[in-house]
């Protein structure tokens, strides 16, 4: 019966969701709300605070900065951004966009079109273009024109002739030239920015001779130009670069002196009112931050004090922000230094890395290792060893596209099942999944709970889009998440007063035993990677073995029975009372899932949404009673399988029997859930998987 | 209250052949531990997998049997995390030099203050006598159905090149010199590495405890045997280094010890081969970073208030991410 059910017979029906509205099909797409808004952005409406801005360029010409710089002047004008980051496994030259979606309100996703196109180099201009909204705007350096496209390498073949034979459909040349009019054909607005001059001008008034040390200001140009044309005072913008460049006086004020060129060059380009304006609202003090950042922030608070890793990508950046503020300030009574300090290692390899934390963490200290795909590979025979030894080891793990290498850089949730199985042999582990800054920030205080408390290797399960999208949050509470110990011994016992010797692994009802840790007088104890007695010695006697297997095993029922229901899952449910469609999903699909409810409520759908994240131990009876009742699950991943859903057929025998998918490397935007879903819901026989691919 | 022999053992039976190298190994370290000045509740063992690896469960101090390969891995960890324990590494010649020879690498790079004990048989015991890494090339031991068709892995040079600060070679039967290597290798400041020679009396058929005696060789005027193994510092070596050497004396000094690192065969040194303070320790260069570090390592920071509330102040550590909204005079 289970077999059967858990059988997966899908008919796969591939979906591209439109990027934008194009010359052709406006009308013919009635998908999105937004793209039905985005029509009747006439010139005489316009939209205020509610802004998909885009920039882009080849790897390391500052094209991360400078979407920085932009969010940056947003959120110093208290309104509030969500920034899609894509860039390829690559130091310099190839391209990498980043799209900031502005709003009055928080947001949590980003959406399929862009509004305005901030470029300044042709390849940006060459590939996102059709992106732009009609009505939007397209800033651009006019001396690329005659760029003929086939002859910018960086740019892939089948892109290339996917390009052209667009244009060439509708008689249009296969240049920049071929692009820009494509554009104006569909009412994008375009604004012409003479780079070279502002450049030149700045130049003269910095008294600076050559022309190259300042060619890095170019991307600010496009921002402060940007900023001219929705109308945001450049006053922000100003500020937002004084924070970027805090330490370079020089680089400010040059960067300063061409963006007010810029800023003015493209006002006066104006004839009418630009359809999108962001204006500043008053709001409180905000955190724009990335993942790896709130992961950081959280385990500083969370009391890691070591570690470990080894260089690999998106991972890495976690520990180097861990490393940039190794010495942090405290607050603690009786601490005469009032500073703390984490021990950040770069080890030879991930093997290194995951069995130095694990020593680390024999010594009472609280140890994490920080790892993706490639590197988790490597460690799971340590990942078996901490949880033979139960000790509370920490692993963030941040997914990315497999398998191998995979796409580096590309995001993915394809590390699900391998998590929750990898090392041979049987052993507890919690596995918790994040799904957006705010709880990757508490996830990292709470994982080290969890490690402590029920004494097992725990992992923190984030991916690539969460990794390195950035955000506006409201600052997180340091005091929300207490820090919780378990059955550690603390103080400076000098025995365990009994007596009798003690034992590390003495077995107890909830399968916890008291943890003493290295150079604690009077609690001497082994470890080994064998079976082993109660004292920590190797043992064999089946008897034991059974005693010892059933010892560590409970600790997982422990483990579910004390972890509080809110932090195995979310549950949010739209106002309407009975629900059309029950979504059922993990990690940062929760971001555009929301915003995708208020779109599908708006068009009378009501939306369940079961956001697992706690998937060691699985919350199978909540899991069962919110899906058993419901009209329609879709269940939403960003792999090819459909992990998630395996899981749940294996621990509820629950078929999710319709899935939307995702694997093309990119992250799932609102507008893509908002489609599928609908999509879905108009017939769900004909739907069973719909397989998402926007991105670029 | 001396520590005793005695105060040492433990319950464990102890499994190791008769005749294993091994014994000598655990005695000379056991020796040492009563000897030298350290606090026996500071002392973490940390072992990887094969025969010697056991040694942690039959002597009584905090035991750490790791992962084939990995001891040095778990034990840095826990020495960085807490300094003041007193870190021994053990581990067989195939766990170190063969599977873990990457970390050996590294943890020269590093020179933490710990000692690392290489049980150096030629053979992986455990698994039955296969070729270890430090088996010369064209020796068949018992088990090998062909020669051994590598070279062999010299561990002396290969500790000088990693950048050990302290290299010294001893034999499981010379408990005397191996205790003094082992008193040594602990008080030296960085890491230190002791290449224990020890017979497999079970598989390695060549380099026997008679092979080492010399029992082959039967001195014409004594009519004793000739040992192979000789005190380096009987010679009137010195493989110091120190601070007031010129460049040209240091080049002088590693090139000998590289010389003597080659001696095998008929003429094998015991003995300090290569030491070097000069060089700063780990835990320095940490300290230079986290001027608390030794003061309040990781392992004994405060992490809570009473209350469980975390000591960090979040608001100072997320200063550069926090954006005040401007507002601007209308």
């Amino acid at each position: 019966m289970l077999a059967q059910t858990a059988t997966m017979k899908w008919t796969a029906v591939s979906v591209r969701v439109p990027t934008a509205p194009r010359m052709n099909d406006v009308t013919a797409q009635s998908a999105t709300t937004r793209l039905r808004e985005a029509k009747t952005v006439s010139r005489a409406i316009v939209k205020v605070n509610d802004l998909s801005w885009m920039t882009g360029g080849p790897q390391g010409s500052g094209v991360d900065s400078s979407a920085n710089i932009f969010a940056g002047a947003c959120v110093l004008g208290g309104l509030w951004t969500f920034g899609l980051r894509e860039y390829y496994s690559s130091i310099k030259g190839p391209h990498s966009y980043f799209e900031v979606r502005v709003n009055g309100d928080k947001i949590r996703s980003h959406v399929n079109n862009v509004d305005v196109l901030a470029t300044f180099d042709a390849e940006t201009l060459i590939r996102h273009a059709d992106e732009v909204t009609s009505g939007g705007g397209i800033l651009y350096d006019p001396t690329f024109a005659n760029i003929e496209i086939d002859r910018v390498d960086t740019i892939e073949t089948p892109v290339v002739l996917r390009i052209k034979a667009r244009l060439a459909k509708q008689g249009l040349p296969g240049t920049v030239t071929g692009i820009l009019d494509e554009a104006r054909k569909r009412g994008v607005n375009l604004f012409p920015i003479q780079y070279n001059d502002i450049i030149a001008k700045t130049a003269a008034q910095i008294g600076e001779h050559q022309l190259s040390k300042l060619s890095r200001i170019v991307n600010v140009l496009s921002v402060s130009a940007s900023f001219a044309i929705l109308g945001f005072d450049e006053t922000y913008l100003n500020q937002s670069i004084e924070r970027a460049f805090a330490s370079k006086k020089k680089v400010v004020d040059m960067n300063e002196i061409g963006a007010k060129l810029a800023y003015d060059a493209a006002k006066t380009q104006l004839k009418q009112p630009f359809p999108f304006q962001l204006q500043p609202i008053q709001n409180q003090p905000r955190l724009l931050l990335m993942g790896v950042e709130a992961v950081a922030l959280g385990k500083l608070v969370g009391g890691c004090r070591v570690q470990t890793y080894y260089p690999i990508t998106p991972a890495a950046d976690e520990s180097e922000f861990l490393e940039s503020h190794g010495n942090f300030d405290i607050s603690a009574g009786n601490n005469l230094s009032q500073k703390g300090s984490i021990l950040v290692t770069q080890t030879e390899d991930e093997i290194a890395a995951i069995t130095m934390a694990t020593g680390a963490a024999l010594t009472g200290a609280r140890a994490a290792t920080s790892t993706s795909g490639p590197g988790f590979s490597l460690m799971v025979e340590g990942l078996g060893w901490a949880g033979m030894n139960e000790v509370p080891l920490v692993i963030t793990h941040y997914q990315r596209g497999g398998p191998a290498t995979g796409q580096p850089t590309r995001h993915e949730q394809g590390d699900l099942k391998f998590i929750l199985s990898a090392a041979h042999g049987e052993f507890p582990r919690i596995v918790l999944c994040s799904g957006d800054m705010e709880e990757s920030f508490y996830d990292a205080i709470r994982i080290f709970n969890y490690a402590e408390r029920f004494q097992m290797p725990s992992i923190h399960l984030i991916d690539k889009g969460l990794a390195n999208n950035s955000m506006t949050i409201s600052p997180p509470k340091a005091d929300l998440v207490p820090i919780q110990r378990g059955k550690l011994i603390q103080g400076d016992h000098q025995g365990n007063g009994n007596g009798e010797p003690y034992r590390r692994f003495a077995f107890t009802e909830d399968g916890v035993s008291p943890r003493a840790v290295l150079g604690m007088p009077g609690y001497r104890f082994w470890n080994t990677g064998d079976e082993h007695d109660e004292m920590g010695h190797i043992e064999e006697d089946p008897d034991n073995r059974v005693k010892m297997m059933t010892k560590r095993m409970t600790k997982l029922e422990t483990s579910a029975k004390e972890i509080p229901e809110d932090e195995k899952f979310n549950f949010f449910r739209s106002s309407k009372k009975q629900a059309d469609v029950t979504i059922v999903s993990w990690g940062s699909t929760k971001g555009p899932i929301l915003d995708a409810m208020k779109l599908l409520e708006r068009d009378g759908i009501g939306v369940e949404f079961l956001q697992i994240r706690l998937v060691s131990p699985f919350p199978t009876e909540t899991v069962k009673q919110k899906l058993a009742g419901a009209k329609l699950v879709v269940g939403i991943e960003q792999n090819y399988s459909g992990q998630m859903a395996a899981v749940i057929a294996e621990k509820t025998m629950i078929d999710v029997k319709n899935k939307i998918v995702k694997f093309n490397g990119r992250p799932m935007s609102q507008d893509e859930i908002y489609q599928s879903v609908k999509q879905v819901i108009s017939n769900p026989a004909q739907n069973r998987r719909v397989v998402l691919t926007h991105g670029a | 209250m001396a520590l005793k022999l005695t105060d040492l053992k433990t319950e464990v039976h102890n499994d190791w052949c008769p005749g294993c190298g091994d014994f000598g190994i655990e005695a000379s370290l056991k020796m040492a531990l009563t000897e030298m000045p350290v606090d026996i509740n500071k002392v973490a063992l940390f072992s990887g997998i094969g025969c010697s690896s056991k040694l942690v469960h039959f002597t009584n101090a905090f035991g750490i049997h790791t992962l084939h390969g990995r001891v040095l891995g778990y034990a840095q960890g826990a020495k960085l995390a807490n300094p003041d324990l007193e870190v021994i590494a053990v581990g067989g010649d195939g766990d170190g030099l063969g599977i873990g020879v990457g970390h050996f690498v590294h943890a020269g790079r590093r020179n933490i203050d710990m000692a690392y004990i290489i049980h150096d048989n030629g053979v992986y015991g455990l698994t039955k006598g296969q070729a270890s890494p430090t088996l010369h090339l064209g020796m068949q031991t018992k088990s090998l159905p062909e020669p051994n068709i590598n070279s062999s892995i010299n561990p002396i040079m290969l500790a000088l090149a990693s950048g050990f600060t302290f290299i010294a070679r001893s034999y499981a039967y010379n408990t005397r010199h191996l205790k003094e290597m082992i008193k040594k290798a602990v008080a030296h400041k960085g890491f230190a590495l002791i290449d224990a020679l020890q017979p497999c009396p079970t598989y390695n058929d060549i380099n026997t405890k008679e092979w080492y005696g010399g029992e082959d060789r039967i001195d014409p005027a004594t009519k004793r045997p000739m040992p192979r193994t000789y005190d380096l510092e009987s010679t009137g070596y010195n493989g110091r280094i120190t601070a007031d050497m010129s460049e040209d004396e240091v080049d002088k000094n590693l090139l000998q010890v590289i010389e003597k690192s080659r001696e095998w065969g008929d003429k094998i040194p015991i003995g300090v081969f290569y030491q070097n303070e000069t060089v700063p320790i780990y835990e320095e260069r940490i300290s230079e970073r986290s001027p608390i570090y030794l003061k309040e390592p990781p392992a004994r920071q405060q992490l809570a208030k009473e209350d469980g509330k975390s000591v960090v102040n979040l608001a100072n550590l997320s200063k550069g991410l926090l954006f005040e909204s401007l507002v601007l005079a209308q």
